[in-house]
């Protein structure tokens, strides 16, 4: 720490050393990945076969053919990877189908629950779980092009600017166009509207921001590592460098004015923070990121409604309950999930109708109700499982540039579970934000299926063989990857 | 970077851990103070969407059943007969909760009590829904009938509650004025709504107390009874002399005049047997006999006879009957009366008369005489319960031909013909102003007296339809002679 030499790649000596030594192949461990994809299949069906059952509704081959295709859509992902990431990890391709299944299972549950309601404006429930099967095709799609296109992830270090330039842009977006295109929906203005298509553009511009800024940091963290002064034993950045945290807390805050999206901007702060600390390897950034934010949410908090009704909806849920755009909709989830207690109510045999946005932001709510505090705990260590494999895989890869990105986007999942999750248990007050592979929503799905295929293409160069990665085996010492990031540009 | 990788590792673990945690907090250790919310609707609609149990009367006919609906709340209550037997059955209503009976046994009702778990099992297995059990209550539909028709005919506010004396079974319990409770358990919630505040309007006389059970009331005369049981227990008899004087100044004061009804003299003499005192219910008389019990031993039979007891329920519970503090001779004279803070609830009063009636035993007065499964299969019976010997047979039969001569002293409609009846009347005056307040009128009572098979107690608050010259004997003795009529004619 605090050296103003780049600091060096970890310790590149055991664990090469194998991968590089001839005629030891490693496993890829496709096998295990089948093994687990089945036995998230066969869960999937399950929870299909007890919904149906708890609705009443006559059980009929059409589930075994349902979970026969869903186990063929994941099939297919698996043969994706096993062409072009053979060495990707094994576990998080099934983690994700195991979220992705159990969100369809709710959304299909919310959806027979709804059926027939006719609402307030007069409209009736349009159900949504065959669109969201259809996203999730789409999604594997968009999975499986992203690993046959990007055979090596350093590639998007190149386009770096762009990406930032186009990020930047898609995040903005909703915020300045006018309504008709860019209509405000439950109070935030982030989404876009393309003929019968509505699109989150946030969604995507997560992903291209994370690629920017890993890039920009690998490219540039030697000025980062400069230190300033040093204050209460932290040497501080210099002034001048503090500028891309200025620039992300400024978005934040544009994101937060213009678009009322107070989960997307928090989850988006904290990711340039992260990256910012995994790059320089200080705790100052931190400290100093933490203050920014903390400002920021007390200005936020004196100046937008919104921001002191989702606190106070936060502090005392109850006594706002009455109260439009109060204390309903978090009541209505923690009523649900106390009243599912440890064992749950049984999948669609709950009242998870009751929580407004049950298959959107409230969708994790809806499982805490219905698989009680058990099934609860379970899909949290899914997604911390999903996450640390992602780590996992950022750890171990060589370059510094895969190592930030892959560090980045296992977070952004962590984070973004964190943020919902503790919104809906009224751990933080709840701010508006999708739970990944769970939630309905296509932007959100093809998002994070980018977002996962991009893990297991870091993961996988982490496993890889060196010599099948590289052409130049013999010289794993100058492996360097500032080396690399500055000969690959032709 | 490896480092700050790890760290952050940590990080999203710490966070995956405060999930964790909260949501046991929310889910487990803190889950009751949200399910149990008010607000949370999610019980209740659990509870609505199985089918409720019946409450039938002894007979079988039922008087709360359920009809299937096609909204959200799959089951309507419905009440046959609603306001005769309201206090009884009490209210399901989604906004306003439950009462009566449906509160007592709502576990039954809704399936939910443990009696009913290898039916639940069953039901699983055979992928039926769950039912609730169905409750059979002690009431006789002919005797709770006439007690509600005899209340309101008159437009009186009161309560009449009939007990069988050798078992505890309750009768007939009645309490006016009464309500629908179909308004309540209404699923439209206006409809609901509108009687609710209707109901719990000040001017409309509290109809959804039962005042059986949770009306106090001073017993006046009719307290009586205790009073002699106390002494016959202290080692008098029927003969046993009292002074007989139409007036006498309370001890202790020298002009807080102590009035028989009407300052008449109970009698010739300068002193009246105990006899002709509870005959003709001379107050000078009593209250000279309580003193000379005094305090502790007027407690103490009046305890025996269910005074105090601040558990009693049949299953609805039944407010404690209270003696008050008695803190000079002056209130001892005045509670051997029935007065100064003597509190009874009309189940207190039937339950006096029952186990003078049972030869001094008292039972446990109780409604519920079985449980039946869905499939009307009996679970549980309540068997008869004896709490303890209130007095000796022989005292008790003595106070018994007392109460037979007290009857014949009393006037009023509707004397049985045929039917030895044993009674006591009261006529108990209430509130600061006296002279302006109209007095509650009583009258307990057993029939028939040699070998009794109903005991009853009835209350008429603010005495009636008779105003300031109401009496127990004009304005409840009829009353309480038809419910026993009715039960005494139909065996």
């Amino acid at each position: 720490m605090g050296s103003p030499v780049p600091a060096g790649e970890g310790s590149p000596g055991a664990s090469v050393a194998t991968n590089t030594s001839p005629g030891l192949k490693a496993p890829t461990r496709r096998g295990t990945e089948l093994v687990m994809l089945s036995f998230a299949a066969g869960l999937v069906t399950l929870a299909l076969i007890l919904v149906e059952l708890n609705q009443e509704r006559s059980l009929s081959l059409r589930i075994l053919y349902l979970g026969l295709a869903y186990l063929g859509l994941f099939a297919c992902a698996h043969l994706a990877v096993r062409r072009w990431a053979p060495y990707a990890d094994p576990a998080i391709l099934p983690c994700v189908a195991l979220l992705n299944g159990l969100g369809l299972v709710v959304i299909h549950r919310i959806d027979l629950a709804l059926e027939g309601t006719v609402f307030l404006d007069g409209s009736t429930w349009d159900p949504v779980a065959f669109k969201q099967v259809i996203w999730t095709g789409i999604g594997l799609l968009m999975f499986a092009a992203t690993l046959k296109f990007l055979p090596d992830h350093r590639m998007l270090a190149r386009f770096g600017y762009t990406f930032g330039l186009v990020g930047l842009v898609a995040l903005l977006l909703p915020g300045v166009l006018p309504g008709f295109i860019a209509p405000t929906i439950n109070g935030a203005k982030i989404w876009l509207r393309i003929g019968p298509l509505s699109l989150q553009p946030g969604e995507f511009a997560k992903i291209l921001l994370m690629v920017f800024f890993a890039a920009f940091l690998v490219s540039k963290r030697d000025l980062f590592t400069v230190a300033g002064r040093r204050f209460l034993g932290m040497d501080l950045p210099r002034a001048r460098d503090l500028g891309p945290l200025f620039a992300a807390w400024g978005v934040t805050v544009a994101v937060m004015v213009l678009q009322k999206d107070l989960g997307s901007s928090l989850l988006f702060f904290g990711i340039v923070l992260v990256l910012l600390y995994i790059a320089t390897e200080r705790a100052a950034w931190v400290v100093l990121g933490l203050g920014l934010f903390a400002g920021g949410a007390v200005i936020a908090w004196k100046l937008f409604t919104h921001v002191q009704q989702r606190v106070a909806n936060w502090q005392d849920p109850i006594a706002r309950y009455d109260v439009i755009g109060g204390g309903y909709q978090i009541s209505q989830s923690l009523f649900g999930l106390a009243t599912g207690g440890i064992g749950g109510a049984g999948l669609g045999a709950g009242r998870p109708e009751m929580i407004p946005e049950a298959n959107t932001d409230f969708i994790t709510a809806v499982i805490g109700e219905e698989l009680g505090f058990v099934g609860f705990a379970a899909l949290l260590l899914v997604y911390m499982v999903f996450a640390l494999r992602g780590l996992r895989g950022a750890i171990s890869v060589r370059d510094s540039f895969g190592k930030l990105l892959g560090g980045g986007l296992a977070f952004a999942v962590c984070f973004q579970v964190f943020i919902v999750v503790g919104g809906v248990t009224k751990l933080i007050p709840m701010t508006g934000i999708t739970a990944p592979f769970l939630s309905y929503g296509g932007s959100s799905l093809l998002a994070n299926y980018i977002l996962v295929a991009l893990l297991l293409r870091i993961s996988a160069a982490a496993r890889a063989p060196q010599r099948i990665a590289k052409p130049k085996p013999q010289q794993p010492a100058i492996a360097d990857q500032h080396t690399v990031m500055v000969e690959r540009p032709k | 970077m490896n480092t700050p990788l790890r760290r952050v590792g940590m990080a999203m673990m710490v966070m995956i851990v405060l999930l964790l945690g909260n949501a046991t907090w929310v889910q487990v250790i803190n889950a009751d103070e949200w399910r149990k919310n008010p607000y949370n609707r999610r019980v209740l609609l659990d509870e609505y969407a199985r089918k409720r149990g019946l409450i039938t009367v002894a007979d079988g006919t039922v008087i709360a059943d359920v009809k299937e609906t096609t909204d959200r709340l799959r089951y309507l209550r419905t009440y046959n007969n609603g306001p005769a037997y309201a206090a009884v059955t009490g209210y399901l209503s989604v906004t306003y909760g439950t009462s009566g009976i449906e509160r007592t046994e709502n576990d039954l009702l809704n399936g939910s009590d443990d009696r009913l778990f290898t039916r639940r099992v069953s039901a699983l297995i055979t992928g039926r829904d769950p039912v609730g059990g169905n409750v059979q209550l002690t009431l006789n539909a002919k005797v709770q009938q006439t007690a509600y028709d005899q209340l309101v005919a008159k437009g009186f506010t009161g309560s009449v509650v009939a007990i069988k004396p050798d078992t505890g079974e309750i009768l007939a319990m009645a309490s006016t004025p009464s309500y629908d409770p179909n308004l309540l358990a209404s699923h439209d919630a206006a409809e609901q709504q509108a009687a609710w505040k209707q109901l719990t309007a000040k001017a409309n006389g509290n109809p959804l107390i039962n005042r059986a059970t949770q009306g106090l009331y001073p017993p006046g005369s009719t307290y009586k009874v205790v009073v002699a049981a106390a002494a016959l227990a202290d080692g008098k008899n029927k003969d046993s002399q009292y002074t007989a004087k139409g007036t006498i100044n309370l001890p202790g004061t020298s002009n807080a005049p102590f009035p028989n009804f009407n300052g008449q003299p109970c009698g010739p003499g300068e002193t009246a047997s105990m006899e002709t005192a509870l005959a003709k219910s001379c107050n000078t008389a009593f209250g000279e006999m309580a003193a000379q019990v005094g305090k502790s031993k007027l407690t103490a039979q009046s305890n025996k006879f269910g005074f105090n007891d601040n558990d009693l329920e049949v299953p609805l519970a039944v407010e404690t009957s209270t003696l008050g503090a008695i803190q000079d001779e002056a209130a001892l004279y005045q509670s051997g009366i029935g007065q100064r803070d003597v509190r009874v609830t009309p189940l207190q009063n039937a339950m006096v008369a029952a186990t003078i009636a049972n030869n001094g035993k008292r039972m446990h007065p109780y409604l519920v005489s079985k449980i039946l499964g869905p499939d009307l299969k009996p679970i549980d019976e309540t068997e008869p319960d004896q709490i303890e010997t209130a007095m000796s047979t022989a005292n008790a039969n003595v106070l018994r031909d007392m109460m037979v001569q007290s009857e014949i002293n009393t006037g009023g409609e509707g004397r049985l013909s045929n039917v030895q009846v044993a009674s006591k009347t009261g006529t108990a005056e209430h509130g600061e102003n006296v002279a302006e307040n109209k007095p509650h009128a009583w009258y307990i009572a057993f029939a028939p007296a040699q070998k009794p098979e109903i005991a009853i107690a009835v209350i008429v608050e603010d005495g009636g339809d008779r105003g300031l010259g109401a009496t127990g004997g004009k304005v409840a003795a009829p009353i309480g002679r038809a419910v026993m009529n009715a039960y005494l004619a139909g065996r």
